[in-house]
């Protein structure tokens, strides 16, 4: 379960927002709105334990996520707007270190079904710097496929996917909240998902 | 966290370092070159006073050392912040302080190894003696790994700063006056003809000092820059 009370974000000299509360239980999710500035990336960072609230507190099953360290680390997957795709590399190489990164190790055999799955059949051996930018957010999320954490912080996840990609992106988070899990994703897209709680957060400018 | 994990993590970050370093070999030869470059020019400039090179073989060579590798030092981690994977090196169950390591480690391998290997090479054009060679060699790769872990903490400190690598060289140069102090020592001790051995052990423990604090502030230093 994860629980945000009264938070609060300043950037710079900029209040982004303030007394922001919220409670996600396993199999919930939540939809994060609102206009370009308005704090979107800056709370899901804030979620991920990147960035200290300025006030208020985040709690995973009760405790503070600063307490929790690297344990906190475990259960969650962020996918940030940067997707952490290396040019030089290849598709299977990519998925590889950043499923090794996450703690998971796989070889070249799931690799290459998980990316055919994703649409990339017969790419995974081209650098991802010939990949056009639809294909390379696909790799990123192929990451999702491969870890099986508790909670997913998705940001402007479905930027340049095709319809298939925000079928395939759709039923992955589906999946994943029927298996209990939680997912917070920051997007301007309409969501139709089968949830059994939907929550949506409009963070105003 | 089991031991094993950790051991795979680094073992995997390693590999991924060196497999980009790979396919962007032209960067790293460029750092060769310029160490090359920069410490032929005093043989071709002073002319053949073997003496006077002799003499100043250890300086120049220590020096050239020292500005090279902070011309790799910029690209540590830029080019993870930007594309987004140095927030996902934070968000790893395994201590960052593993990760970093794991990162001077394999910039050392293709920055610094290198350096100290052609280094005996480079200093037949200033006359040195077979056991002086030998000291050089040693003394680069005993300081070389120091110059990586101490310029790593610049590195994360100027992350994504406008004109970061002027301010690198400030901040890192400074604290490099050690190290280039011991290293050059070494081999001057050897020219002279007495025991390079207290300036190498020094120089060690340098070395050691580094390996514990240096990860440990350059970890602390990427939180701030990412925050």
């Amino acid at each position: 379960m994860l629980e945000a009370s009264n938070l609060e974000c300043v950037r710079g000299d900029r209040r982004l927002f303030s007394n922001l509360n919220f409670v996600l239980e396993p199999g919930g999710f939540l939809q994060l709105t609102g206009p370009n500035g308005s704090g979107k990336t800056s709370l899901l960072r804030m979620i991920c334990g990147l960035l200290a609230p300025a006030r208020g507190e985040l709690l995973w099953q009760g405790a503070n996520i600063h307490s929790l360290g690297e344990e906190y680390s475990t259960v969650l997957t962020y996918l940030g707007h940067r997707t952490a795709i290396k040019d030089e590399l290849t598709a299977q190489e990519n998925l590889i270190f950043s499923s090794a990164l996450d703690g998971t190790e796989i070889n070249s055999a799931p690799a290459v079904s998980i990316l055919e799955r994703m649409g990339l059949g017969g790419r995974d051996k081209l650098p991802v710097r010939l990949l056009s930018e639809g294909q390379k957010r696909r790799v990123a999320l192929a990451r999702l496929v491969v870890c099986n954490t508790k909670l997913w912080l998705l940001d402007e996840v479905l930027t340049s996917l095709d319809k298939n990609a925000v079928t395939l992106v759709l039923s992955l988070i589906e999946d994943h909240l029927s298996n209990g899990g939680l997912a917070v994703v920051s997007t301007h897209q309409e969501f139709k998902l089968a949830a059994s709680s939907f929550q949506r957060l409009e963070l105003a400018s | 966290m089991s031991a094993s994990s950790t051991l795979s993590m680094f073992r995997w970050m390693v590999q991924r370092d060196l497999t980009l370093a790979w396919r962007r070999r032209a960067d790293v030869m460029s750092t060769l070159f310029f160490f090359v470059i920069v410490v032929s020019l005093f043989p071709l400039s002073v002319g053949p006073e073997t003496q006077l090179l002799r003499s100043m073989a250890p300086g120049v060579v220590w020096v050239a050392a020292l500005l090279a590798s902070m011309l790799s030092l910029g690209r540590l981690f830029a080019n993870d912040y930007q594309d987004g994977t140095l927030e996902q090196m934070l968000l790893t169950p395994q201590p960052l302080y593993l990760i970093v390591m794991a990162k001077v480690f394999a910039a050392w391998l293709v920055s610094g190894v290198p350096l100290a290997l052609i280094s005996p090479i480079l200093g037949v054009q200033f006359g040195l003696s077979q056991d002086t060679l030998l000291v050089l060699a040693i003394s680069l790769f005993v300081g070389t790994p120091v110059l990586a872990l101490i310029g790593s903490i610049g590195a994360a400190l100027t992350l994504g700063l406008r004109g970061g690598g002027v301010l690198i060289a400030i901040l890192v140069l400074p604290l490099y006056i050690p190290v280039l102090i011991f290293g050059a020592g070494a081999v001057d001790a050897s020219i002279i003809g007495i025991s390079a051995q207290a300036n190498l052990s020094l120089l060690g423990a340098v070395l050691a000092l580094a390996l514990v604090f240096s990860p440990w502030a350059t970890s602390a230093a990427l939180r701030i820059s990412l925050e």
